[in-house]
């Protein structure tokens, strides 16, 4: 419903011919992470998703699948960036417990709103404020393991520049951002818990290579906390992107989530798959 | 008389910038006959761009293919000095979109493309040109 009232409205806006946004430079917009924000894999960055620039909105869509030994993590998302200000997201997770049998769904809505700066041109890094909400649909297992609350909010800022030919003439992205957040396990497994109920400070990174305008590769690093008191780990992942258009991105990675929920050593493919609709 | 000590305050600046360095990243493009054939294409590039050429619809040519050649050159720490006007003044009332702007960069790496000039050296020039776009945009 907000993904529809926001496209609507932004095709009221948009008027011009020149509306439709395609004026980044190409693998400088990022990718869309799980949660749907403009980011890496795992990671919001302080990019907003789509080639729009400050007269242009460009609408975003992705899917993302995590294999793991014990589960599987689908995600389907959009995004609409406006005008390289404000980023408004919708992201749906479907965690398949493929070992244990059932599934847990949840919403998440995500907004950004780009603070200061250009992530390739400005001498400081951009920088974005973020929230996702999240809404967890299947509180079953969250339930069980203990968790506080069946729906939570993450705030995060993120820091994100680009150097020009600084690795050896290649160019270099990182990416740091700090999150306020409750949620276990992304909020799969839902918001605090018996060791923790109260918001704590997690940090990201991201750290890539262009390797040329169309491949990047690079790393990711997310902590997270342990409110349950299942000994959660931090998210770690190696991504390959290959970026052929401004109208689509494909990303493989490795990824190494650690213990979810009691079952330890979740590691497996990451795959997704983005595209620029408008 | 303000204009060209500015222009070789910054000509100096520049230069003194990579002074200490061997190799320049002027030998790197392949010195003045590369330039010249990025020039050239980056030229083809906007003739056959329906968006870019009408901001050029004034333009003497030769002119700017001199005179962007001359920037070129300072920009990689050749042995030149820029006589042109400055940013600002070529760009002045043009009103020139980020969009149209980043579209611009993307021909100019298309030039640099034809030109078989290496991606690590395209950024480190593209490195060097960067604080132009401040002097560009929305003028």
């Amino acid at each position: 419903m907000r993904l529809t009232k926001l496209i609507s409205s932004t095709l009221i806006f948009c008027t011009g011919l020149a509306c439709a946004g395609d004026g980044k430079l190409i693998g400088t917009a990022g990718l869309n992470q799980l949660e749907g924000s403009g980011g890496g894999g795992i990671v919001p960055w302080a990019t907003l998703s789509g080639y729009d620039t400050q007269d242009e909105v460009s609408v975003n869509a992705f899917i993302t699948q995590v294999n793991l030994e014990d589960y599987r993590l689908n995600v389907l998302g959009a995004s609409v960036s406006l005008y390289d200000r404000a980023e408004f997201s919708v992201a749906r997770h479907v965690f398949d417990l493929t070992t244990l049998g059932g599934e847990i769904a949840q919403t998440v809505y995500g907004a950004k709103f780009k603070l200061y700066g250009d992530v390739v041109y400005s001498d400081w890094p951009q920088l974005s404020a973020g929230v996702q909400y999240k809404d967890l649909e299947d509180t079953a297992v969250a339930n069980l393991v203990g968790s506080e609350d069946t729906s939570g909010t993450d705030i995060y800022l993120a820091a994100t520049k680009v150097h020009l030919g600084a690795a050896g003439g290649y160019n270099l992205v990182w990416n740091l951002t700090g999150r306020l957040t409750k949620a276990n396990q992304l909020g799969l497994l839902g918001f605090g818990g018996p060791q923790n109920s109260d918001y704590e400070l997690m940090l990201e990174g991201s750290l890539g290579v262009l390797f040329s305008r169309h491949f990047a590769a690079g790393i990711e690093y997310r902590q997270k906390p342990d409110n349950l008191g299942l000994g959660e780990d931090d998210w770690m992942d190696v991504f390959v992107t290959y970026i052929p258009s401004k109208k689509v991105n494909f990303t493989l990675a490795w990824a190494d989530l650690g213990s979810i929920a009691g079952a330890t050593g979740q590691k497996g493919l990451y795959l997704s798959v983005g595209g620029q609709l408008w | 008389m303000v204009k060209p000590l500015l222009v070789i305050a910054v000509c100096v600046a520049i230069l003194s910038g990579c002074a200490s360095r061997s190799d320049t990243l002027y030998e790197e493009l392949g010195g003045q006959a590369k330039i010249n054939e990025i020039v050239e294409n980056f030229v083809y590039e906007i003739e056959y761009n329906d968006t870019i050429l009408p901001y050029f619809a004034d333009t003497d040519i030769d002119r700017f293919m001199e005179k962007f050649a001359e920037q070129l050159c300072v920009f990689s720490g050749g042995p030149c000095s820029y006589s042109g006007d400055t940013m600002e003044q070529v760009h002045g009332g043009m009103n020139i979109t980020e969009a149209d702007f980043n579209l611009t960069v993307d021909l100019f790496i298309n030039a640099m493309n034809k030109a078989n000039v290496p991606h690590t050296v395209q950024n480190k020039l593209i490195n060097r040109m960067t604080h132009t776009r401040e002097q560009m945009l929305y003028l």
